[in-house]
């Protein structure tokens, strides 16, 4: 430990230091007796020693130096916000592992998943925080293979808005937490702060909700709190059916669409069926991208149901089938342009539309029917 | 410890839509005058609904980077940030362009909020909608022989919309420095179609107040104006139409001098913006052409 570390220590004890197995505290006032000797208290690992004076106390924190200096990155070399250092310690394991194993570990580097993100922990001797400071290396957890000689680099944090905005094809992201991220970037340096930043703009908000999940103070607002807050042009999804609650969960809220762990429910005592998802990090309560769509949902479903008659050969009603959930499992692309044998290509696609649509797209022939008067 | 978090519309469709708010933001977080300064929106994450919580400090300033007062200023923001007791008369602005701002606390974290009114009612917007006029003419000087139009939706759909429009339209004629200035809407009279109706000046510049470019401002108002048979082909700045120039000058928001009536909006809350005012004007000036 440095002198200025040794000396931050020592001030420290005075409110009490408690971290991964190192204590230290000097006892105030005393019992009236002399009180510049046997004041301090230190213990490593359960091992204490008491009555301290306060050369021997800063020696033993010297004989203790990655104690001392892991205490002192915790306390010198991280954000604010009890959240964010949840979150920097969850990274490397705290819950797992201890002192010294776990310096020794970060040695390495210790690796942590975040939805599609991939953070590597390793100690940076010349950081800010002494030579116990972190360094983060971020990129894509499907790019953690590469050497990173095929990635961009990047240092600053706030780049992630751009990087999180577009998806590999470079359609729009507007659901941050769609597991459309797109890959071949990685941050190799990043600092505590830094590293928070960035994981915000990845995944905004997503430290503090899981934070609050882990303290138990998740602030869960289910389907129905958050239809009936809805005003203006979103009052409407209040009217939304139950049984269409399941389907909206089962449309957006799955881990192949989101990879927030849903934990609103229809109502405080109503559970969804849609399975919630594994993700690290809770999803609060429906978002704007499902208010927006249960909007549409709720106008849609307020039409009655008639019966149409369709001739269809089998073949084409399987077709049909197919195409509509290539759309519906993001597959469309991946259908090789000869394969006539999967509904959903493009030649069979046009080949039933030239036989079975007429000159206005009616299917079959069969006019769409609107209004409940006809 | 102070935070500032600018609330915007954003968008679920518009990738841009975004991009002048982090602009903004960026500018702002130069000046170090917030501990932390972040985005939230009504359309994209963080959500206005997290926004708080996104914050360690415990003082947090809200400025809303929206036009007018109205529907989301009034209802939508104070609501989804659960600020505790929100009454729309704390903000004392009877005439829909004098809301200043109000302190609270949210039901959800444990912050001062100093909720601001929006940035587009604040008087520095008269600067911008100039300075804008400045940027698109390339004339730090620009208003002698020139009018000035600003544009925005009219009453339909928000009455307040309106009112900030003529309100700015109104500060700026008064300083008299271009030969005309006028207030047209989108969707009453004086329509923006007619542009060239209710100018007598050579030039005119148009300044939609409008946070971020979109549908509107480079589909809708350069089609209506004749700038442009089709959007998609662009257009001159100036275009010629019925003998005039017409400068077009796209959204206002996005002109970097916005991040100033951000920053005065925190101040006239309370936030100890050190120099940052005077900074953002310097570092956003426009220069004069390089032989002047
Ligand atoms: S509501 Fe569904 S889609 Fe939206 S963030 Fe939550 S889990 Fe994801």
């Amino acid at each position: 430990m440095e002198d200025a570390q040794l000396d931050a220590f020592v001030a420290a004890a005075e409110d009490g230091v408690d971290c991964d197995g190192l204590v230290a505290a000097r006892r105030s006032g005393g019992d009236g007796q002399n009180e510049a000797a046997g004041e301090y208290v230190f213990a490593v690992d359960g091992d204490r020693r008491d009555n301290l004076d306060e050369s021997t106390f800063r020696s033993l924190a010297s004989d203790h130096s990655s104690y001392g200096g892991n205490w002192y990155f915790w306390e010198r070399g991280v954000p604010p916000g009890d959240d964010r250092v949840a979150f920097l310690r969850w990274l490397e394991g705290t819950d797992t592992t201890q002192l010294p194993e776990r310096l020794d570990r970060l040695e390495s580097g210790v690796h942590a998943t975040w939805g599609q993100l991939h953070v590597t922990v390793s100690l940076d001797p010349d950081g800010d925080a002494g030579e116990y400071s972190r360094q983060y290396a971020l990129c894509h957890a499907d790019d953690v293979t590469s050497d990173g000689a095929d990635l961009t680099e990047y240092h600053d944090p706030l780049d992630a808005r751009e990087l999180s905005k577009l998806d590999e094809d470079g359609r729009y992201r507007p659901l941050k937490t769609a597991p459309t991220l797109q890959r071949g970037w990685h941050f190799p340096d990043l600092g505590p702060h830094e590293l928070v930043r960035a994981v915000e703009c990845f995944y905004p908000a997503t430290i503090p909700n899981w934070y609050r999940e882990g303290e138990g103070d998740l602030d869960i607002d289910n389907w129905r709190d958050t239809a009936e807050r809805q005003t203006g042009i979103y009052e409407v999804v209040e009217e939304l059916p139950r049984e269409a609650v399941e389907w909206v969960a089962q449309a957006c809220c799955v881990d192949s669409q989101c990879l927030k762990r849903r934990e609103w429910e229809y109502d405080d005592d109503e559970e969804l069926a849609a399975p919630a998802g594994d993700g690290e990090f809770p999803c609060r309560e429906p978002c704007s991208l499902v208010v927006a769509a249960a909007r549409k949902w709720t106008i849609l479903e307020g039409e009655s149901e008639r019966t149409y008659e369709f001739e269809l050969t089998p073949s084409e009603k399987n077709q049909l089938e197919e195409l509509i959930d290539a759309v519906a499992d993001g597959r469309v692309d991946d259908v090789r342009e000869a394969d006539v044998g999967d509904g959903a290509n493009r030649y069979r696609a046009r080949y039933l539309r030239a036989k079975r649509f007429d000159e206005d797209g009616n299917l079959c022939g069969v006019e769409t029917t609107n209004g409940d008067g006809e | 410890m102070q935070a500032l978090v600018i609330v915007a519309h954003g968008s679920h469709l518009n990738p841009e839509s975004s991009a002048p708010t982090f602009a903004h933001a960026d500018t702002i977080r130069a000046t170090s005058a917030f501990d932390e300064v972040r985005e939230a929106f009504w359309k994209e994450e963080p959500h206005f609904r997290e926004a708080l919580r996104t914050v360690a400090a415990d003082e947090v300033f809200v400025v809303p980077l929206f036009i007018s007062e109205g529907y989301f200023t009034e209802e939508v923001i104070p609501r989804e940030l659960r600020l505790e007791g929100w009454d729309v008369t704390d903000w004392e602005s009877g005439d829909g362009v004098s809301a200043s701002h109000a302190t609270y606390t949210a039901d959800d974290v444990e912050k001062r909020v100093h909720y601001a009114g929006p940035a587009g009612t604040h008087d520095a917007m008269s600067d911008v909608i100039v300075r804008r006029a400045e940027s698109v003419s390339g004339d730090p000087d620009v208003g002698e022989g020139f009018g000035l139009a600003v544009v925005g939706h009219g009453t339909k759909r928000n009455e307040h919309s309106a009112r900030a429009i003529e309100y700015h339209a109104d500060r700026i004629r008064e300083r008299g420095r271009f030969d005309e200035v006028e207030a047209l809407f989108m969707d009453e009279e004086p329509e923006v179609d007619d542009v060239t109706e209710y100018f007598d000046s050579d030039d005119v510049v148009v300044v939609p107040l409008f946070v971020a470019d979109g549908y509107h401002t480079q589909e809708d108002i350069p089609e209506d104006m004749g700038l442009t048979e089709d959007y998609r082909e662009g257009w001159e700045t100036p275009a010629t139409v019925d003998g005039q120039q017409i400068w077009y000058a796209g959204a206002v928001g996005t002109e970097p001098l916005m991040a100033d009536v951000l920053l005065e909006r925190a101040a006239d809350a309370g936030a100890d913006v050190g120099d940052a005012i005077e900074q953002v004007r310097e570092g956003t000036r426009v220069s004069g052409p390089a032989d002047d």
